[in-house]
Parts: C-alpha cells; structure tokens; sequence
C-alpha cells in the first residue's frame, strides 16, 4: 500500500540565522490510508511540529531547512499556496489541542462549521446549515439544532471538541492531524471524545496522525506509532511490537515511565537522566555535522 | 451590559450634569471677565452698570445665582443669551444639528480610515512595509485636528481651491429645511444635489476632525488584530484552507473590535471636543464656533447652556460605547 502522507526526512528550524535551533532533525514519518499512526514524545520531541508543519502553520519564525512532505503523492512543500489552501479542511483536517481557544468566540458554532462547509464543498448558506446540523448529530450532541445558534462559550469543552471534530470530518478527509485533542479535557470525556474518533474514522475512511504524550492512548486507537525524540525518530513500527518488544532504550524508558493498571504505581521509573542527556548530545553532534556540511 | 448596570448608569446622570453645572457656574463667576464690562457703551454712569448687574440677576450671592438657575433649568428654561438676545435654549437647538452632523461625518471617516489602515498594517506583519504603515499612523496621530483645519484650508482652499473654506452651505443657495439636519435630511429626502453641495462644505472640517481619531482607531486596531490573528481560533482557520484576508476580515476583526471600541470608544469626546476649534476656523455654524464666541463674550447664560449640551453629549457617548461593546460581544450580551 502506498502511503497517503510521506514526511521525508524533515528539518525545521526556529529563530534567527546564526541563532537557529534545530527542532526537526530528519524526521519521516508514513501514514497509510485509513491507518491511525501515533506520534509519541516528550515535551520538546518535535511532535506538535511535525504536526503543523504539514498543515502549513509554523510559526513564524520556523523554516523547512529540508525534506519533503509528500500527501497522495504531491509534495506540500513545493505546492502553491492556492493549491495548497484547497486541500487544507478538505483531504487533511486537523483536530486541535484546545478546546477553549480553537473556536472563534464570536461567531455561532452553526456558522464555524457552514463556512468550512460552503468554502470547500460550495454548499449554499442553508444546505451547510442543514449539513453542520447533520455533523453535529453525528458527533452525538443532543438538540444539533439548538446548538447550532448557540456561542462556544455556552457549551461545555467537550462539547466544542465534539463540534471541532464535527469540523475536522465535515468534508471527508482523506488525512486528519489530530493535535494531542484529548489533552485538554477531562478523563471521563477524553474517553468519549476517543471513541468518537474512532467511530467517525471508521465511518468516514479517514486515516489519523494522532500526535500525544500518551502511550495509553496509542495502545488503545493506534495501529502503527513512531517515537520522536529531539527531532529525531528513535523507533517506528506496529504498536503491539512496539509496546511488546521495544528496540531502543528511550522507549523502553518511556514505557517504565507510564503508569498501568496491571502495575503498582512503586514499579514507575522516570526516564533516566543519562539517557536523556546522551540522546541530546547525539542531536546536537548532527547539527554540528549538518552545519559542517558532513552527511550524518 | 446588564440592566442592572444601565439603570445605575442613567441614574448616574442627573447628579453628574448638576456637578458640571455647579463647577461652570462658579467657574465663570470667579475668573476675571464681566458680561456687564462688554454690554456697556463707554462713560456709562455707575448706577446704570448696576442696574444692569441687576438685570441679569448678577448682583447676587453666587450660590443663591445658581439655585435661581438651577430651578429654572429644571423647568426647561436656560435663560436669555446675554449677547445675542435670544433663548439659549433656541439658540443652541438650532446649532446643535450643524455640529451633530460634522462630527459624525467626521467619525464615520475616521472609523472607515482607520479600518482600513489597520487591517492593511495587520496584513503586512512582519514586512517592511508594515514600518512605513506605522510611519504614517504615528505621524497622523501627531498633529492635532486644529492643525489638520489649518494644513487642509491652505492646501484645498487656497492653493489648490477645489473646496469652499467656510460657511455650511453656500449663501447663494436658497434652499429651505424642515429641520436643522440639513445632510440628514436631504439625504433621506433624496436631494442628491443638496447633499453634495452640504458635503463639500462639511468634507474639509470633517477631515481634520477625523484624521487624528483615524490614527489613534488604526493604532489600536492594529494592535489588537495582530493579537487576535495569534489565538488558536485563527490559527486554526488557516488549516482549514482559509485565505488569510478571508480569516482577517471574518474571524479576526470582529474579535479585535470588541478592546479597539471598549478602549478607543471614548475617545470620540476628543472628536467632539475638537470641533470648538475647528468649526470656527471654516466658519461653520455649529455650537463649537458658538461656544467660542459666547465665552469672548462673557455671555455666562449661553455658555453653561453649552457646557451643559456638551456634557449630556459626552455621557450619552459613553454609554452608547458600552452598549456597543456588549452588542458586539456574545460574552457579555449573555453573562
């Protein structure tokens, strides 16, 4: 099968010239269609980057020093903006972090999810009201009706993750970046708003990206994971090899360092120090050979 | 705004009003400069001067002057303009539209201009362009409106006379009203012609009004859109395919509306307060040029009627800001 997202050996950096720091130091990551692909680090891993980098929202003072990010074939990278624009909200949707702050707070959620509806599907003013009517039944919240004309800060936060996520499937995507969606919210909803995705995945044949510090939750929905550390991607593989035989240290320490319920809490150990401090000197020798001009 | 809120804020006004009344009244009495010394011809004898100081009531106790004029504004009765003779009252309806009229033409522009200004300078973020954008704003915002009567007159009236200088209306127009709105009411009357003679007059006056106001809104504006095109609803937007003009226009402006409008709202009483100067350097009829003349006159009942209205004008603003901002933000329409 032919991967639907192909990052290739991806660097960023952030900051001014001379002052750059390396944030993504060759990493690749595949997505195949309809899979769900846990992207997993620490603070500072890169992940979230990674993440924004394919929907085009670095921050301002990034840049792409190398690689390629190939979706359905077609470099983003190399796309222009237009064109671009035409597949962000439509083939590749995101599912943000943070509820509280993702929807406009003056603008009715109806009207958020008809303008991605009438911007890339053409749809008139009423069938994308009847459509974002539909979406939010679909993402179980009762009365779609009535929360159509409501404001986000009269509904819940897992209520607008629902309508975010009703946004992220209106035009049936092909890829979803999903930005840590349940870090926000409270256990008993990140449940719910997990199966959620996994239901509408299902329903809709959308392949996920799901970006998390949560190997619980990548053992629950993900299929395949790759670990990422200092912009590096240490591991890849099928999650059940990964969590069962991991191959490198750090994510055997990451996996020491999360608490289960077959174990007592006395049996965690933080990720050891050492390892931490020889996988950052190993990154920043690579910078110095990029910087040198050596291949690494 | 909560109607909680309101009725404290109306019920406000009546004890604010009396204060600026008060604080006028004795204003006036204690600085130097007497109505009865301009009336006077020269060699008038003593006891005429105060029969006159008699007269107008003015050979009273301060304090017991003010109670007389308190009660008879309560009663709807400003008293007699000491210099032109005639009800303040009257006097200050008939001119208060002149001025209503410019200083809202000269905030519809500002707001447009600065609008516009604002949302080009947030476009360019982070350009070099965005520096000559700031330039301009901040040298706008440097020279005061009055300056701006003057620098206008010279460059559209004199050197280049492309615009009358003075006056409403041309004289030689014999055109009757129905009401002291002459723009408004040639507008809703469909009087075209009418309404673009008033313009050309009111166009130059306006603009110096409207220019410093225009820097400070696009300022503000500015500011305040760059801060509202960060937050993840916007950054959000732009993954979902949206252009940027399109997300500045639909999601960030009206979310930067809501600081620019609490912040910058009241500061079209500056607007207003500079139509003193204004309205008398192009000669247009309207309580600012009045006022000026009512104080070289000494003319104490015309002048608290005018502080008066420009004090009722002034609190009116303010509140007219406030319920703006809660019209704009759903937050507070429901909270």
């Amino acid at each position: 099968m032919t991967a639907i997202l192909a990052v290739r050996d991806l660097h960023v950096a952030i900051g001014r010239r001379g002052h750059a720091a390396n944030v993504l130091r060759g990493a690749s990551v595949d997505v195949e269609p309809g899979e769900v692909r846990g992207l997993v680090g620490e603070s500072g891993a890169g992940k979230s980057m990674l993440g924004r980098a394919i929907l085009g929202l670095l921050p301002a003072n990034a840049v792409i020093t190398a690689g390629t990010i190939a979706f359905e074939g077609r470099d983003l990278l190399a796309m222009p903006e237009p064109e671009r624009r035409k597949l962000l909200g439509r083939r590749i949707a995101l599912i943000p972090q943070d509820p509280m702050t993702s929807l406009n707070p003056v603008r009715r959620v109806g009207a958020q999810i008809a303008a991605v509806l009438s911007h890339h599907l053409g749809l008139s003013k009423r069938q994308a009201r009847a459509r974002a009517g539909e979406l939010l039944a679909e993402v179980a919240i009762r009365e779609p009706g009535r929360v159509l004309d409501l404001y986000p800060h009269e509904i819940s936060g897992g209520m607008r993750q629902r309508v975010l996520i009703a946004m992220a499937f209106a035009c049936n995507p092909s890829l979803i970046i999903a930005d840590e969606p349940t870090t926000a919210l409270d256990v008993t909803v990140q449940r719910q708003v997990l199966q959620l995705v996994e239901r509408l995945r299902q329903s809709h044949g959308a392949a996920i990206l799901f970006v998390t510090h949560d190997l619980g939750v990548v053992a629950k929905i993900c299929r395949t994971m790759t670990v990422l550390h200092a912009g590096r991607v240490l591991e890849d593989g099928m999650t059940a090899d990964v969590l069962a035989r991991p191959r490198h240290p750090y994510t055997r320490a990451l996996l020491a360092a999360t608490p289960r319920a077959d174990r007592p809490a006395e049996a965690l150990r933080p990720v050891p120090p050492a390892l931490i401090e020889s996988l950052w000197s190993e990154a920043h020798r690579l910078d110095r050979l990029a910087d040198a001009g050596l291949p690494s | 705004m909560r109607w909680g809120e309101i009725i404290r804020r109306v019920l406000l006004i009546p004890p604010t009003l009396a204060g600026v009344g008060l604080i006028v009244f004795v204003l006036l009495r204690v600085v130097p400069g007497d109505p009865i010394a301009m009336m006077i011809p020269p060699g008038a004898s003593a006891a005429d001067i105060a029969r006159l100081r008699a007269l107008y009531g003015l050979d009273q106790p301060i304090l017991q002057q003010f109670v007389v004029w308190s009660g008879q504004v309560l009663t709807g009765d400003f008293g007699r303009s000491i210099s032109l003779h005639q009800r303040v009252f009257e006097l200050v309806l008939a001119r208060l539209p002149a001025t209503l009229e410019l200083a809202l033409l000269g905030t519809v522009i500002a707001v447009l201009l600065g609008t516009v200004v604002a949302l080009i300078g947030a476009y360019l973020r982070g350009r070099r362009a965005e520096w000559a954008i700031d330039g301009g704003v901040g040298l706008l915002l440097a020279i005061p409106d009055f300056l701006w009567a003057l620098i206008l007159l010279l460059l559209l009236g004199v050197i280049l006379p492309v615009l009358p200088i003075s006056g409403r209306i041309d004289p030689q127009l014999d055109i009757a009203f129905g009401t002291n709105f002459y723009l408004i009411e040639s507008l809703l009357t469909g009087r075209l012609d009418v309404a673009a003679a008033l313009l050309q007059h009111m166009i130059l006056p306006a603009l110096a009004l409207a220019l410093p106001f225009a820097a400070l809104v696009a300022r503000l504006l500015k500011a305040q859109l760059a801060e509202a095109e960060d937050q993840d609803y916007a950054q959000v937007a732009r993954a979902r395919g949206f252009s940027r003009p399109a997300i500045l226009l639909r999601d960030v402006l009206p979310n930067a509306l809501i600081p620019t409008v609490a912040l910058g709202g009241v500061q079209i009483t500056l607007l207003l307060g500079g139509t003193v100067l204004v309205e008398r350097i192009f000669s247009y009829e309207g309580i600012g040029n009045m006022a000026i003349d009512a104080v070289i006159n000494r003319d104490f009942p015309l002048i608290q009627g005018l502080i008066l209205t420009f004090a009722v004008l002034f609190i009116a603003l303010n509140l007219a800001v406030d319920l703006l901002v809660t019209l704009l933000d759903p937050r507070l329409r429901h909270g």
